[in-house]
C-alpha cells in the first residue's frame, strides 16, 4: 500500500499536518511548498541530506521561525504557532541537535527549569522537583540519576534528559532533530527502545536523521526531502535503504566504497611512547606507539573519551605532549607548533568543527584561507590576495559541492554538513603528506559521506598517509588498511579489517583483547 | 552590503536620532512659556549647537582639535576589540606616551624639525606600546585579564606622570606641568585664526585610521587579529600564534593611545600637563562602540562627539545647560551597546529566521 495522503476530513486522526509550507531565507528557499502528514501515534522519520530543509521545517512547527506561507494543523485544528510557547501549549516538544542544558545543574533541576515547582514564598521546591522527575522517568522507562550533574553524564544520558524535559512539559508530539548524530551505536539502540516505549504510550514521534538504516529500524512512515522539497512519502515497510538513498540524493549512490588494493610505501609518521594529558591534566594517552606509511589509512577505533581526541590534538600541535617522540617525514615534531606541523605537510580535519576547524564569523572564502592566509597564493608580502582567495575558494566550493555556493556568506549560515565540506575542501587542498582525519563524516548525509570517503581513498591513492579517527565502526572498517583499537588511553591491539567483525571490534572497544573478543563473540 | 553590515551602520545612526529626540524633549521641558516658545527655544538650542561646532573657522578648528585625540583613542580601543582584548588602559597609555614624548621633545632642541617631530611621535608611540604591551604579555603568559591589568596600569601611569610633573620634571610656578618642548619638536599649524591655532595632528589621526583599515581588511596580520578575536581555538588550529597576536595587538593599541597623547603635547599644549589625558582615553571606549570598531566608523563617531562637545559651549549661551550634551552622548552609547533595544524599537527583532 503506498503512502496515504489524507483528505481534509481525516486530518483529525493526524497529530500534525503541515500544508504548503514556504520558508525563504535571504539566500535560499529552505522550504518550498512542503506538505507533511504525521499520523497520531506513529514514529515518522524525515530524511534528507544536510541543507534539505528538515530543521527549518521543524523549527516552524515548534514556533522558532514563522513560515512565509502555508498552514499547520494539530489534531485536525488549524493553529498559529508564533513561538515555542504556543507549540508547547498544543503538546509539541522538541529536542534540538545541540542540547540546551545547563552543565553545573542537576538532572532534576534541568528538567524542571522554566517550569519549576515552588513552595511557600515562591521558593524552588527541589524535593518536589526530584519526585516529579523520578515519577515521569519511571513512567516512561527513561532511567536517569536525578541528582547527577549534567556535565558529569554522557551525551546519551543528556539526550534522555532533553526528552524527559519535553515530557515534563506535557508533550504528546516529540520532535527529535538528528538525535543519533551524537550517539554511539549502543546508545542509539537504547534510544530506539525508548522511542518504541513512548510510541506504546501513545506519543507521536517525528524523528529526523540521515542514517537510513535507522529509518528502517524504527519508523512507520518516511518523508524524504531534497533541496527544500518533499521528494518521497512512503511507508517504511515498503522501501529500502537503497531506494531512500536515491530519493534523498536524486541519483544512484554507492552505499559502500570500493577500495583498491595497494602496497603501503615508506614510513611518514612515527609515534613513539606518546603520553598526553587531558584538560584536567590527567593522563589521557598513556604511552602509545605506531607508525603510518605512505598511501596507507590507519584507523583508530574507540568509544569517545578514550584518548583519541587528545591524541589528535597532540599530533597536530594543539596540545602539549608530556612524553614520547613524534617523527614526521624524518623530522622530530614533538615540540613543533601547529604552523610548523602544517608547514611540514600535515593537514587536519578536526573532530570539533565549531571549536577548531572554522571561524564561524568569517566568510567561506576566509575559512578556506585559514592556515595559509599568510603565504602564497593567499597572501603576498603580508597583504591578502583577495582575488586569489576568492578564485581558489570558488573553485573548491564548486568541487566539493558546498551549498549554497556563496563564498562571501558567513560560515555560520551554512548547514553543518556544508560547513564540514568546506573544512574538508580546505584540508584536502593543502596537498598534504599526511592527514589527521577525525570524525570526518559526523553529522553528514549519505551523499556527502560517499564523497568524503571517496576523496579520502583518492588521497590514499596519491600516497598520502592518513590517520583516521572515528567512532563509526563501519567507516573504520570500510576505509582502513590497519586498525588500532584505543581503550583508556592505550592501544588494545592492531587488526586488519578483513580479520575482524564489527561485533569483535565493538568488544575490543570495550576493553577486550582480540582473543577475548573472538571467544566472547563465538558464544 | 549584506544585511549584517547594513545593521552595523544603521544602529548607531538610529541611536543618534533617538538620543537627539530625547534631548529635544528635555530641552522643551526645561524651556519656559507657551509651547511655541519652547519650540523656538529648542530650535535656538540646536542652532547654537551647530553654530558652536561649525559656525565659523575657529569653531571648526576647535571641533577638529577635540576630535583628534578621540580618533586615536577610539582606534586604540577598537583595534583591541577586534582581537578580543578589551583595552581599558588607553588613558594610562596616552599619559605615558605624552610624558615620554615630552621628555624627549624638551631635549630635542639640537635636532632639525623634520627629525625631531617624527622621532617624538615614535618615542610616544613606543611608550604607549610598552605600557599596553605589559598587559598583553601578562594576558598571554599568565592569563591575567586585561581589564584588570590595564586599570591597574592606569593608576600606575597616573601616579608616575603626576610625580614627574610635580617633582623632577616640573616647570615651576606651582602648576603640575612640564617645561615647554623645544620649538623644533612642535607640530606645525595647519590652520590659524586670530589667537587660535590647529596643528596638522588631525591628518596624522586620519592617516592612522586609514592604516588601521588597511591592516584589518587587507593584510594577513589583520586576518590573524580578527581570527583570534572571533575564535582563538580555530586561530591556533590554523597555525596562528594566539599569544603573539594578543601581545602585538595590545602594543599597537597602546601605540595609538600613546600617539594621541603625543599629538596633544606637541600640537596643542607644547608641554605635558597633569590633566592632559583627562578622560580622553576612556572616551575611546565610547567612540569605538559608536563606531562599531570600524576605522571609518570611529572617524565619524569622533567627529560627532567632538562637535557636540565644542558646540555645547555655545549652546550654553542660549540657556541650555552643557550637560545636555553629556546626556545625548550617554544615550547614544547606551543604545548602541544595547543594540537589541534599537532592533526592538525598529521592529527588526522579529525572528525572520535569524538565529
Ligand atoms: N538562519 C538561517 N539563515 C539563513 N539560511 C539558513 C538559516 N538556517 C538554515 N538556512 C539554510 O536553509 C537551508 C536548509 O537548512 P536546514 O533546515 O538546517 O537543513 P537540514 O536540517 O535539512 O540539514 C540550508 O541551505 C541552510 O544553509
Ligand atoms: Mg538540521
Amino acid at each position: 500500500m503506498p503512502f496515504h495522503i489524507p483528505q481534509e476530513e481525516e486530518y483529525k486522526d493526524y497529530a500534525v499536518v503541515m500544508k504548503g509550507i514556504v520558508k525563504q531565507f535571504p539566500k535560499v528557499l529552505a522550504n518550498d511548498n512542503v506538505d507533511l502528514y504525521i499520523k497520531r501515534g506513529e514514529i515518522h522519520a524525515i530524511v534528507g541530506e544536510n541543507g534539505a530543509g528538515k530543521s527549518t521545517l521543524m523549527n516552524q512547527l515548534y514556533g522558532l521561525y514563522n513560515a512565509d506561507a502555508g498552514k499547520i494543523l494539530i489534531n485536525g485544528k488549524e493553529i498559529a504557532i508564533d513561538n515555542p510557547k504556543d507549540a508547547i501549549a498544543v503538546g509539541i516538544g522538541m529536542v534540538h541537535q545541540h542540547f540546551m542544558l545547563v552543565g553545573p545543574l542537576s538532572v532534576a533541576e534541568n528538567i524542571v527549569l522554566g517550569d519549576e515547582p515552588t513552595k511557600k514564598f515562591n521558593l524552588f521546591d527541589l524535593k518536589r522537583a526530584r519526585r516529579e522527575v523520578k515519577k515521569i522517568s519511571e513512567e516512561y522507562g527513561l532511567k536517569v540519576d536525578v541528582d547527577a550533574k549534567i556535565e558529569d553524564i554522557s551525551v546519551g544520558t543528556q539526550q534522555r534528559v532533553e526528552i524527559l524535559k519535553t515530557l515534563f512539559r506535557g508533550a504528546d508530539i516529540l520532535i527529535l532533530d538528528e538525535p543519533t548524530a551524537v550517539l554511539t551505536p549502543q546508545e542509539t539502540e537504547e534510544l530506539f527502545v525508548v522511542l518504541r516505549n513512548l510510541q506504546n504510550d501513545g506519543k507521536t514521534i517525528i524523528f529526523i536523521t540521515h542514517k537510513l538504516n535507522e529509518v528502517i529500524a524504527v519508523s512507520n512512515n518516511v518523508t524524504v526531502m531534497r533541496g527544500g522539497k518533499v521528494t518521497g512519502q512512503i511507508p517504511t515497510k515498503e522501501t529500502s535503504t537503497r531506494e531512500l538513498a536515491n530519493m534523498m540524493v536524486g541519483r544512484e549512490v554507492l552505499l559502500r566504497v570500493e577500495k583498491e588494493k595497494k602496497e603501503a610505501g615508506e614510513k611518514v609518521l612515527e609515534v613513539q611512547d606518546l603520553k598526553v594529558n587531558d584538560n584536567r591534566d590527567l593522563p589521557a594517552v598513556k604511552g602509545v606507539s605506531f607508525d603510518i606509511r605512505k598511501g596507507e589509512i590507519l584507523g583508530i577505533a574507540g568509544v569517545a573519551g578514550n584518548g583519541q581526541s587528545e591524541l589528535e590534538d597532540a599530533l597536530t600541535g594543539l596540545r602539549k605532549k608530556i612524553a614520547g617522540t613524534v617523527t614526521f617525514n624524518g623530522v622530530d615534531i614533538s615540540t613543533a607548533t601547529p604552523r610548523d606541523i602544517r608547514e611540514a605537510g600535515m593537514s587536519h580535519i578536526a573532530a570539533d568543527r565549531y571549536k577548531y576547524a572554522m571561524v564561524k564569523e568569517f566568510t567561506v572564502a576566509y575559512n578556506i584561507a585559514l592556515g595559509r592566509h599568510y603565504k602564497q597564493p593567499f597572501a603576498d608580502g603580508g597583504f591578502l590576495n583577495h582575488r586569489k582567495i576568492n578564485a581558489i575558494s570558488k573553485e573548491l566550493v564548486k568541487k566539493f559541492d558546498v551549498r549554497p555556493p556563496e563564498i562571501q556568506l558567513s560560515a555560520e549560515n551554512l548547514s553543518g554538513g556544508n560547513q564540514q565540506k568546506m573544512v574538508v575542501a580546505r584540508e584536502f587542498d593543502y596537498n598534504p603528506l599526511c592527514m589527521v582525519v577525525s570524525q570526518p563524516t559526523r553529522g553528514l548525509d549519505i551523499g556527502a559521506i560517499e564523497f568524503i570517503h571517496s576523496t579520502i581513498l583518492d588521497l590514499r591513492q596519491e600516497d598520502v598517509a592518513i590517520l583516521l579517527i572515528s567512532m563509526e565502526l563501519e567507516e573504520i572498517l570500510s576505509l582502513s588498511d590497519r586498525i588500532l583499537v584505543m581503550y583508556e588511553g592505550q592501544i588494545m591491539g592492531e587488526v586488519t579489517p578483513d580479520e575482524v567483525t564489527m561485533e569483535e571490534l565493538g568488544l575490543m572497544m570495550a576493553g577486550s583483547t582480540l582473543e577475548e573478543a573472538r571467544s566472547e563473540a563465538d558464544e | 552590503m549584506n544585511k549584517k553590515q547594513w545593521m552595523r551602520v544603521a544602529i548607531p545612526i538610529i541611536s543618534i536620532i533617538i538620543s537627539l529626540l530625547i534631548a529635544s524633549i528635555i530641552i522643551i521641558w526645561i524651556g519656559e512659556g507657551s509651547f511655541t516658545d519652547r519650540i523656538d527655544f529648542l530650535v535656538e538650542a540646536y542652532t547654537q549647537l551647530i553654530k558652536g561646532a561649525f559656525g565659523n573657522k575657529t569653531a571648526v578648528m576647535n571641533t577638529i582639535i577635540k576630535m583628534t585625540p578621540l580618533i586615536l583613542t577610539g582606534l586604540a580601543v577598537g583595534f583591541g576589540f577586534r582581537a578580543g582584548v578589551f583595552n581599558i588602559g588607553a588613558e594610562g597609555q596616552m599619559a605615558m606616551g605624552a610624558l615620554t614624548a615630552t621628555i624627549f621633545a624638551v631635549n630635542a632642541a639640537s635636532l632639525p624639525s623634520f627629525i625631531a617631530i617624527p622621532l617624538t611621535m615614535i618615542v610616544g608611540m613606543l611608550a604607549g606600546a610598552v605600557w599596553a604591551g605589559i598587559a598583553g604579555f601578562l594576558k598571554a603568559t599568565t592569563g591575567a585579564h586585561e581589564v584588570i591589568s590595564t586599570i591597574m596600569l592606569n593608576w600606575i601611569a597616573y601616579n608616575i606622570t603626576n610625580w614627574a610633573v610635580t617633582g623632577p620634571f616640573n616647570a615651576g610656578g606651582g602648576i603640575p606641568k612640564s617645561p615647554e618642548i623645544a620649538s623644533s619638536a612642535k607640530l606645525p599649524n595647519l590652520l590659524t585664526s586670530q589667537a587660535s591655532f590647529m596643528s596638522f595632528g588631525i591628518l596624522i589621526a586620519i592617516t592612522a585610521a586609514v592604516v588601521m583599515y588597511i591592516i584589518l581588511y587587507k593584510t594577513s596580520m589583520g586576518y590573524e587579529v580578527k581570527a583570534v578575536g572571533f575564535n582563538p581555538f580555530a586561530a591556533e588550529y590554523g597555525g596562528i600564534n594566539v599569544s603573539k597576536n594578543i601581545i602585538v595587538t595590545m602594543a599597537i593599541s597602546g601605540a595609538l593611545a600613546g600617539l594621541a597623547g603625543t599629538l596633544e603635547a606637541t600640537g596643542l599644549y607644547y608641554r605635558f600637563y597633569g590633566t592632559l589625558s583627562s578622560g580622553k582615553g576612556f572616551d575611546g571606549i565610547s567612540i569605538a562602540l559608536i563606531g562599531q570598531n570600524n576605522p571609518f566608523g570611529i572617524l565619524a563617531a569622533s567627529l560627532l562627539i567632538g562637535a557636540l562637545r565644542t558646540g555645547s559651549n555655545q549652546m550654553q549661551f542660549a540657556g541650555v545647560p552643557k550637560h545636555i550634551v553629556m546626556i545625548i552622548q550617554s544615550i547614544i552609547i547606551f543604545l548602541v551597546a544595547a543594540e537589541r533595544m534599537v532592533m526592538t524599537i525598529m521592529g527588526w527583532n522579529k525572528k525572520k529566521g535569524a538565529k
